[in-house]
């Protein structure tokens, strides 16, 4: 009786199931939905490769720095990176002295109350304050940018697939449209405000091309030319420092922990052959599937004249 | 019963002595019991004070604008401090108090930077059971010793901050400070 | 436990016996996963998954408690507060990803779990029990896990909370008024968010609880094996340890090599990017999906996009048939009336069981893959073989199906030299002896 009622429900869903795709593909010989510009047009990133890659990554300090500098003189007006606190920049290499003087002298200061007569005011920010964002809140961020808000940086290469390759792509990815794409789709074309840049999903977005020029931002002594590759990559490679601070910390925890692993699960398992050696197992474990057995069971079942 | 190959577990023998098969059974779960050690390494780290806490473990404070005979109240590790400048009637009193009659015996100059005398940098933290003295704003009660007096008791301090009357087993604390120039005190 | 050649625990020194006198719980664990346990000794690594399931438990308990030392519950804290975690706590960075990962892992090991129980009959008589406690443990582990996810109050945590919750509005009447009541509010914000860490901190706990009667219902019939013969006597079986306790800390250790790969070089593989962006109420995501695990009910739940039947509008389809997926595997010991456990000797039945497991895996990839007609047309045919599988296939073909004769004992099986065979349950083969010990 149960298993009756029970089936009827399976037909149930199965029937709606069939009523549902037969609609569908209906809908799809009929009236196929056309593929879109995004779907099209949208490029996968360019291939970046950097000294943090791979279970052996480390930073590259003097990259990160060189990253550093580009986010500070053409990113920082924007963009904020309200996670990553001026103390952090002491991994990049940077001396006690000079982190605080990059905290003394950020152009953007610490919102802060004035202590004589409770106005707000704001004061220069010291090693233990956060970044503070470049504008007062959400609203003023779009107000300033033709209502498009510029994203916080702190998490961006893990807040998006293709993580630093992504936003290297980006970076160097502006150009004009492809006349395919404005033959197929002239409303793809970027209207006012919007820049083409088919890595980006929805292929016009409202970020102009941040680094133009060879030479943006001037590089120290010892360290490569600023081309707009060399930039990009190098800022990409900083921000994949502010998502994951800790990266090398955790490569260098992983190979301890595996090979530690490793090592006891081979002594576990020879212990265990050792335990088992005692238990006499002729066939090891699969009785039901030695090959041997499997005769003798077709030979029992065609004796007891039972079809296989 | 059936056949002769179904033989059952053997025990190990009650040896006294390991036998040299069972090594790889104690090494095994030696292992595996370090592991086990080593996983509550970060279980216990992880409620340590995190970077951010030890940060502000540090702090600076302006010293320039405090005259003699002012104070200012300031927080360090989430706990006032009182940061005073003595006027030299203040350094002269304290230095008249003969040592061997306090509670705590501790000079002036004990409790102050060599050349700074009259900075006296204290916890603001009663060390009876911890409430914020009075004495540091502009019309307070500084107590019969003309230093800082607390409320809750009746602690009297004197203007080296040390414990004269009232409850306080020990004087307000000094904590760790230096200066790191003629206006800035860095304090932990 | 009722094997009567089990040992019984004998305390060996003084403090023993003095403890065993006044609470018996040393008694209990030894009859339990000690020598005093016997388990039948062709016991296959796929047997190590319950162990393996209550060992990452037991990970998830443990990192869980730490990380809420640190985790702050509101709406405008928590996003950052994770953040803290991974910048600023000590070893911080590790304890949110060994949880993160650790939550996928005790997904994987419960699914292989599961579908061993499918394979060889685990849910049949006596065992019908331990089968319901384990869905209900399952049941559990989905809903501590969706809210779990919610907590960091990424784009996905928030956007997840709203279409689990929206589900059930589809319910005529009484569902809008029940989402209001789940979230305490008219969308997810700072009354969901706490209650859900507050049932998030409960419900391992009950996992535990119902884990225990779980194994304790287990320990009454004892463990099944890959034959499917019950137990006849002391040869069949082998002390739970050493033997069992060596198998299952060996092959942990490699389960943890896994995890450790997972946990300390792709940490964010089985993870969405959009969860690293704070939750934003009013920008939708291009694509939500829920994590990993959830992908099969995901796929069922949107392959309905038919009114059918008129009554029933295609989101009211789509959530039953999504709770309902779950809900009819209680009553597979009632389905599936084979007296024959395991899907070595069912010929039939081991086909179709790879067909549902090439189902499932579809099923799964529907779930996560992007919307276009060829996957969703995928889910539908797929949604439908799940339902028919076990609604109609199974029934049928335990009716039907001729299974293999079945090894005489386990330890007939495990050995060479079996003399006699026996002949399936309620087949007398002419001719043929019949078994006797």
């Amino acid at each position: 009786m149960l298993r009756i009622l029970l089936g009827l429900i399976g037909a149930a869903f199965a029937a709606a199931l069939l009523a549902s795709l037969g609609t569908d593909l209906a809908t799809y010989f009929s009236s196929p939905s056309e593929e879109t510009a995004e779907h099209r047009f949208h490029k996968e990133p360019k291939e970046l490769r950097l000294a943090s890659d791979g279970p052996f990554g480390k930073f590259d300090r003097q990259q990160l720095q060189r990253g550093f500098q580009v986010y500070k003189e053409v990113c920082a007006a924007c963009h904020g990176l309200n996670l990553v606190a001026f103390r952090d920049l002491h991994a990049l290499g940077y001396s006690e002295a000079e982190v605080k003087a990059i905290a003394n002298q950020w152009a953007v200061e610490v919102p802060t109350v004035n202590p004589d007569t409770g106005e707000v005011a704001t004061r220069k920010a010291v090693p233990a304050d956060r970044f503070p964002n470049p504008y007062p809140n959400d609203t003023a961020a779009r107000a300033a940018n033709n209502n498009a808000l510029p994203p916080d940086l702190s998490l961006i290469t893990k807040a998006r697939h293709g993580g630093a390759a992504y936003v290297y792509s980006l970076l160097t990815g502006y150009q004009e449209p492809s006349p395919e794409l404005l033959k197929e789709f002239p409303d793809a074309k970027p209207g006012e405000g919007l820049y083409h840049n088919p890595y980006f999903a929805n292929l016009n977005l409202a970020m102009p091309q941040p680094i133009t020029s060879e030479g943006q931002v001037t590089y120290a002594e010892g360290n490569p030319k600023p081309t707009v590759e060399q930039m990009s990559k190098d800022v990409s490679a900083f921000l994949v420092w502010t998502a994951e601070p800790k990266l090398e910390n955790r490569h260098r925890y992983g190979i301890a922990t595996i090979i530690f692993l490793l090592v006891a699960t081979v002594l576990g398992y020879l212990s265990y052959q050792n335990i088992w050696a005692s238990a006499k197992r002729k066939v090891a474990a699969k009785g039901p599937l030695d090959p041997a057995n499997k005769a003798k069971r077709q030979r029992a079942s065609k004796k007891a004249g039972m079809k296989k | 019963m059936a056949t002769s190959e179904g033989t059952m577990v053997t025990q190990v023998e009650a040896d006294h002595s390991l036998r040299r098969r069972d090594f790889i059974n104690i090494a095994a779960v030696s292992f595996a019991g370090v592991g086990a050690a080593a996983v509550t390494l970060p279980l216990i780290s992880q409620m340590n004070p995190s970077a951010d806490v030890l940060a502000l473990a540090s702090i600076e404070v302006d010293i320039s604008k405090i005259a003699p005979g002012q104070a200012i109240k300031t927080s360090w590790r989430k706990q006032p401090v009182f940061v005073r400048n003595l006027t030299p009637k203040e350094i002269a009193e304290a230095n008249a108090v003969k040592t061997a009659d306090l509670r705590d015996p501790q000079t002036l100059a004990e409790r102050t930077k060599p050349g700074k005398e009259n900075w006296l940098i204290t916890l603001g933290v009663c060390t009876h059971l911890g409430c914020v003295p009075l004495g540091t704003g502009e019309g307070e009660n500084r107590g019969d010793y003309g230093g800082y007096f607390c409320p809750c008791h009746g602690s009297h301090y004197d203007t080296a901050a040390r414990i004269r009357k009232g409850p306080a087993p020990t004087n307000l604390a000094v904590p760790e400070y230096a200066f790191t120039s003629d206006t800035v005190v860095t304090i932990g | 436990m009722s094997f009567a050649w089990a040992k019984p625990y004998e305390p060996k020194t003084e403090l023993g016996r003095w403890i065993d006198d006044r609470l018996p719980l040393p008694r209990l664990v030894y009859g339990a996963i000690g020598g005093g346990y016997p388990v039948p000794r062709n016991l296959n690594y796929l047997w190590n998954f319950g162990v393996l399931s209550g060992l990452f438990l037991v990970i998830q308990i443990v990192t869980g408690i730490v990380l809420a030392m640190h985790y702050y519950a509101t709406a405008d804290g928590a996003f950052n507060s994770v953040e803290h975690i991974m910048r600023n706590v000590n070893a911080g960075w590790m304890l949110r990803y060994a949880h993160a990962n650790g939550a996928s892992f005790f997904f994987i090991v419960v699914y292989i779990h599961i579908f061993r129980g499918l394979f060889y009959g685990s849910y049949k008589a006596p065992r019908e029990m331990v089968w319901m406690l384990g869905l209900v443990i399952y049941l559990l582990m989905m809903a501590t896990a969706f809210m779990g996810y919610v907590l960091p109050w990424g784009q996905m945590s928030y956007w997840g909370a709203q279409v689990i919750t929206g589900f059930f509005s589809a319910f005529p009447l009484v569902g809008e008024p029940i989402r209001v009541w789940l979230l305490g509010g008219y969308a997810p914000d700072q009354a969901a968010l706490t209650r859900f860490f507050s049932l998030h901190y409960l419900l391992p706990f009950v996992i535990a609880g119902v884990t225990i009667l779980h194994i304790w219902a287990l320990h009454i019939p004892g463990s099944g094996n890959p034959t499917g013969v019950d137990v006849k006597n002391e040869k069949d079986t082998l002390p739970f340890h050493p033997f069992y306790t060596a198998k299952d800390g060996w092959f942990a250790g490699a389960v943890l090599i896994a995890y450790c790969v997972l946990l300390f070089f792709a940490p964010n593989f089985l993870g969405h990017p959009d969860n690293y962006i704070p939750a934003n109420p009013l920008a939708t995501p291009a694509h939500i999906v829920p994590e990993w695990y959830f992908w099969p009910f995901y796929a069922i739940l949107r392959a309905f996009t038919v009114d059918f039947l008129w009554i029933f509008p295609a989101k009211l389809w789509g959530v039953l048939a999504m709770f309902a997926s779950i809900l009819l595997l209680f009553f597979l010991p009632w389905l599936d009336k084979s007296p024959v456990r395991s899907g070595h000797y069912r010929p039939m039945f081991k086909r179709f069981f790879w067909l549902l497991l090439l189902d499932v895996l579809i099923l799964g990839y529907v779930g996560g893959a992007e919307i276009n007609a060829f996957n969703i047309a995928l889910g539908q045919f797929a949604s439908a073989y799940y339902f028919i599988h076990f609604l109609i296939i199974l029934p049928l073909v335990s009716i039907f199906e001729r299974p293999l004769p079945l090894p005489n004992s386990i330890s007939e099986s495990v050995l060479h030299g079996e003399k006699k065979e026996a002949a399936p349950i309620g087949v007398t083969p002419p001719g043929a002896a019949t078994a006797a010990e």
